[in-house]
């Protein structure tokens, strides 16, 4: 069967600096990818070029078979513009560090935004879909509120909603929770336990290993832009086979 | 430590219980008699120098010609500023993108009208006829579609809205590109990440919040621009200040009339700043507005505040 993403020798250089050397990477549907490792190693940049936030400078990746952001016309590689990518994000959601929430609507607006804007889906449709989105999150009582009244946690699972309502094939999770207070971590990692429990793509790169251990069906280990180990995270984690894997997993676990 | 003796409580009252002195500022008092008895003077003279002859003030307040001198003041203020803002947004995204031909032209484009004093622009732009008499479409190398002498087609309104809304332009240009900077880029990423265009994201995420940063600014700029539009009686435009100088030329009540043109600038610039606090109250999505809270905030200075010992807010 043919994976929904495949990475293939993905390369990223900001300058002369090389952050991603060489990433081979397949995500089969309904998996869930946990990318662990320590900060700087490439992981929240692989991340980043699976949607093309960031342009790779080499090496391509593939979203259900097509190209992403590359388009073939007889013999002869294009890039997309700006307008036929964004066709390819819908299928791609992604949730932040920093939430991005939209902070001048309210967390119903915030969700039924692209729905209208990009799926002219009528503003009645969209509510009613938006509203079942943020029962799903547990914020169905907050509809009417402004990011800045809400949590770090709240807000985060209003752009988890919000990432949702566009109906994608996909989610990516850059770091969700890193930038939530300790008590708040949990809330949103349930939403996201809950996700990958109703089959949902994943590819999560998080600092939170209790999460990777129970959730990931499949763990990469990144160091230095490469991927040094990867696996099913009961093997990684408890029988890892290269020192570098050992000396974060000792710090961290 | 020894040496200090140590008092007996019972002389002092108890320091939960009363309130502390506050602090005497002798040059507060003096100052303040100082600024008020000045004023004092001021107010006198307002009231008992016959030449500000009050009675022809209120005799030509409502007169016809100054009314229609008004209503032309308050068009050229708002038609200059619309224009100024819609240059002004196309001149900023300019500012903003990649191409470097856009950079380069917008950076000139303000340059240009920062740099060159209004009333030398409406001069120049009146007399455009002396460097292009004539002004015509037509298909390149081929037949002219459409021509006129450009003296039919600037006349002094149309002048003055060029040089003023061009002058506005260059200011709108730098406060609406700072609006857009100051938006966070994740911002415009998490809209991407749903698949919106750069058009939708301008238009939805981006302008909407830019906005709020650039309209207490603007309004501002509404202000100054009531107040440039006086500079159109250079070219016999019948303003407000045009108007009442035609009629002092008649009569020689020159004073007079120029207190008259003062009272509506006033009354017209107090208007706007009312109009400008209710707006920029309204995209902060606030409680409801009272009046007296915007009055108060129309005369609220730091320097009050702290004197008072009160917290910024």
């Amino acid at each position: 069967m043919m994976p929904l993403l495949n990475v293939e020798r993905l390369s990223k250089d900001f300058g002369t600096h090389q952050v991603l050397k060489s990433i081979d990477l397949t995500v089969a549907a309904g998996d869930v990818t946990c990318i662990v490792g320590p900060s700087g190693s490439g992981k929240s940049t692989l991340l980043r070029c699976l949607n093309y936030l960031e342009v790779p400078t080499s090496g391509a990746v593939y979203l259900e078979g097509e190209p992403v952001g590359l388009r073939f016309k007889g013999d002869k590689l294009y890039r997309m513009s700006f307008n036929e990518l964004s066709l390819q994000r819908q299928k791609m959601g992604m949730v932040f560090q920093g939430f991005h929430l939209f902070p001048h609507k309210t967390a119903l607006e915030n969700i039924i935004e692209a729905p209208m804007i990009v799926k002219r889906k009528s503003r009645a449709q969209a509510t009613e879909e938006a509203y079942a989105l943020l029962d799903k999150v547990g914020l169905a009582d907050r509809a009417d509120y402004y990011p800045r009244q809400l949590s770090g946690g709240q807000q985060q699972r209003v752009a988890i909603a919000r990432s949702l309502a566009m109906q994608p094939t996909l989610m990516l999770f850059d770091e969700p929770t890193s930038a939530l207070d300790p008590e708040l971590v949990g809330e949103v990692l349930a939403v996201m336990r809950q996700l990958a429990e109703e089959g949902m793509t994943m590819v999560v790169v998080t600092h939170e290993m209790s999460f990777a251990r129970d959730v990931a069906d499949h763990l990469v280990f990144m160091d230095g832009g490469i991927i040094v180990e990867a696996g099913h995270p009961k093997d990684v984690l408890s029988n890892p086979q290269h020192s570098r894997t050992r000396s974060f997993l000792a710090r961290v676990l | 430590m020894a040496d200090i003796p140590i008092k007996s409580p019972a002389r002092q009252p108890d320091i939960h219980s009363i309130k502390p002195v506050d602090v005497f500022h002798p040059s507060w008092w003096i100052g303040g008699a100082l600024v008020l008895g000045l004023a004092v003077l001021f107010i006198r003279l307002l009231v008992t120098n016959e030449n500000l002859q009050w009675s022809v003030v209120w005799q030509y307040l409502f007169s016809p010609e100054i009314l229609a001198g008004l209503g032309r003041t308050l068009m050229l203020t708002f038609l200059s500023m619309i224009q100024g803002l819609i240059i002004g947004t196309v001149i900023a995204v300019m500012r903003l993108s990649r191409n470097p031909v856009f950079q380069a032209t917008s950076w000139a484009w303000i340059w240009f009208f920062r740099g060159v004093p209004p009333l030398v622009q409406l001069v120049f732009w009146y007399n455009l006829g002396l460097l292009i008499p004539e002004m015509s479409i037509s298909i390149p190398f081929g037949p002219t579609l459409w021509s006129a002498s450009t003296n039919s087609l600037i006349t002094p309104l149309s002048a003055a809205l060029l040089g003023l809304a061009f002058t506005e332009s260059a200011y709108a240009a730098e406060m609406i590109r700072a609006g857009i900077q100051a938006i966070n880029l994740g911002q415009t990423e998490a809209a991407a990440t749903l698949g919106m265009t750069q058009a939708q994201t301008l238009r939805r995420i981006v302008l909407p919040q830019a906005l709020r940063i650039i309209v207490p600014p603007i309004g501002n700029d509404t202000i100054s621009m009531l107040k440039f539009t006086s500079l159109v009686s250079v070219l016999a435009l019948p303003d407000l200040l045009y108007s009442a100088q035609m009629i002092y030329s008649r009569t020689y009540q020159t004073i007079p009339l120029l207190i008259v043109a003062t009272i509506w600038y006033l009354v017209l610039s107090t208007i706007l700043t009312l109009a400008e606090h209710y707006i920029e109250h309204r995209l902060k999505d606030g409680p409801p507005l009272e009046l007296q809270l915007i009055l108060k905030s129309l005369f609220k200075s730091k320097f009050w505040g702290l004197r008072r010992g009160k917290a910024m807010p």
